[in-house]
This record gives structure tokens, sequence and C-alpha cells, in this order.
């Protein structure tokens, strides 16, 4: 039984204007034709770097190392991913590779 | 020029491409399963435009949640955006008109494209970052309403694609970790995450992480910024 469209309605629209008021924030408190505060420029330039591993964490928060297989599928694509990347260089080799090595560990392997 | 800008921005987001298509149809499939027709999904992907606030969704709609309740849980899943406004603020200066789009765009993966990749010269800066940021939108628009209509007559074995986008995160971590010196910052955000994910579980982990990250990089300030300008002056 769905609830009333004009209720869900409501609540994606919720959903999409708190999303977007995040994502603003940060471009209200420090306009762009005002001289941004030196340490916003500083967390600006490092953040990214902090942010990515943030993502990485992110990604694998629900890996269970206790229940098997133990997040060693993770593991071993992440390490592949990592040793590609760093032999080749290649952005869709180390992704797409990585992807399909994880696809195969997770159906067929550790299944 | 637009050509040349499209160009550019085209290669850099078949990852997200494939992640999106995915992960869209894979949402699209869910919100069906719950008697929402492909409208709701194209809507949805449209004006929410979040992966994990959309998975997220579906449950809220289906238990029909209370508007407080939906509010509180989409600042909960959507807080980390927070900070990638931040790093845009000095690329998205000269955006104009387009900024107001430019911000709506800014998922996980966007942001991460936009950080570790750099305009071509002869390419007009703004329109570059337009293209990765509506072709990337444009990938999840496809992926969602297309679940939602015939997502399940898709009969091969898709388990663990959602995948593609941890891989996409681990290059660009990678990359950043090969191209500069200073491993501060990338340690830190590893170190807060981990450690408030074990402390804090995986629902609410990232507020923590997130001012343990902002505390260690502001204490930090005065040797990462000193090291930052030694490295480029020599």
């Amino acid at each position: 039984m769905r609830i009333p469209d004009t209720q869900a309605l409501i609540m994606v629209l919720i959903m999409a204007v708190i999303t977007y008021l995040v994502r603003m924030l940060p471009f209200i408190l420090f306009p762009g034709n005002k001289k941004t505060p030196a340490y916003i420029l500083y967390l600006g330039k490092v953040l990214p770097y902090s942010i990515i591993a943030m993502l990485v964490v992110y990604c694998m928060k629900n890996v269970s190392l206790i229940d098997a297989p133990h997040g060693l599928p993770e593991l071993i694509a992440a390490v592949a991913i990592v040793a590609v990347h760093c032999w080749k260089r290649n952005t869709l080799l180390s992704i797409g590779g990585g992807t399909i090595l994880y696809m195969f560990l997770v159906q067929v392997v550790f299944k | 020029m637009k050509k040349k800008a499209f160009l550019a921005a085209f290669p850099l987001t078949l990852p997200v491409m494939a992640g999106y298509i995915f992960l869209g149809i894979g949402f699209g499939i869910l919100l069906a399963s719950k008697g929402y027709s492909f409208l709701w999904a194209f809507f949805m992907s449209v004006i929410i435009y979040a992966g994990s606030m959309q998975y997220a969704a579906i449950e809220l709609l289906a238990g029909g949640a209370g508007f407080v309740y939906t509010a509180f849980m989409t600042v909960i899943i959507q807080i980390r955006h927070l900070f990638y406004g931040l790093s845009m603020i000095t690329k998205f200066k000269d955006t104009g008109k387009l900024k107001p789009l430019l911000i709506h765009e800014l998922t996980d993966e966007t942001y991460s494209l936009l950080c570790s990749s750099e305009p071509p010269e002869d390419v007009d800066p703004n329109l570059f970052y337009l293209f990765i940021s509506v072709l990337d939108h444009s990938y999840w628009i496809i992926g969602c309403t297309l679940g939602a209509l015939i997502g399940s007559l898709v009969s091969f074995n898709t388990t663990g694609i959602d995948f593609v986008m941890t891989a996409l995160f681990i290059v660009i971590f990678t990359d950043q970790w090969l191209n500069t010196k200073e491993h501060r910052p990338a340690l830190i955000g590893l170190g807060s995450t981990l450690v408030s994910l074990i402390l804090f579980g995986p629902s609410v982990f990232l507020i923590p992480s997130m001012i343990c990250i902002t505390v260690l990089l502001t204490v930090f300030r005065k040797k990462l910024e000193s090291e930052d300008s030694d490295n480029e002056n020599s």
C-alpha cells in the first residue's frame, strides 16, 4: 500500500531542498565576490585529499570483517587496483579491471 | 570551443557512466518494486540527484516516514557535501549563471572528478566543469529511469557492480598519493574515518569523522602550509 502521492511528493521535495542547501551552504557563507578567508582557502586545498580517503572508507562501511568472507573480496580488489594503477596509470583499466575482478570474486570465488 | 570542452570532459566521465547507469538501474528497480512508476524515478534523479540519499528515500517512502524524520535523515546522509563546496569556491568563482547548476551537480563522483582533473589549456574551464557535471547527471537520470522501466528484464548477474564507485575513489586516492609528497591530509582522512566507523558504526560515523578531519587539518595547518610553500619554491 503506497502512501498518498502528495505525501510522497512533499518528502521528495524535502530531500531535494535539503540536499541542495547542504551543497550550496559553503558558497553562501563564502561568496566569490568577497575575499575568502585564508583559513577556508587552506581547507579547500587540503580537504580533497582527506575527503577522497574518507569516501574510500565510506564505500566500505558495510563490509564485515567478522562474517565470511571477512572483507577479502574488497581487500583483494583494492590491492589489485592500486597495484595496476601504480604500474600502468590508466584510470579506465584500473577501474574496469578492478570492478570485474571484484564481481568475479563475489559471484564465483566467495559466493 | 564547446566541442573541445566536451571531448576533454567525456573520457573522464566514463567510469562514472558505468557506475551511475548500473547504480541508477538498481535504484529504479527497487523504487518500482515499491509501486512507483518510472516518472517518480526520473523526477527524483533530476531534483534530488544523490545516490545514497535516493536509496534511503526508497525506504523512507515505503515506510511512510514523517517529514521531520525525512529531513533529519537527509541532513545525516548528505552532510558530507558541506566539504565539497569548500574546495570548489575558487574553481567556481567565475562560473556566473552556471553556478547554481554546478552546485546542484556536486555529487561524490562529480566532486572527485572536478578535484582530480584540470581542464586542458585551450579549453574554457567553466565549460569543462559543466560538461563533466551534466554528463554525470545524465548518466544517473538515464540509469534511474531505465531501471524503473525495464529493470526487471535485466537478466545477467550484476552483483558487485557497485564496486565501480569504490574503484573510482581508490584510483583517485592513488593518483593523489603518487602526485604529492605531502601525505598527511590523506592519512588524516583515512585515519579519522576508520576510527569513527569503528567507534560510532556505519550509520552516523561521517559526522564525527568530518569534525575530526577539520580539527586535525586545523591543528596541522602551520606545518602543512609551510611545507607546501617549500615544495612550490623548489
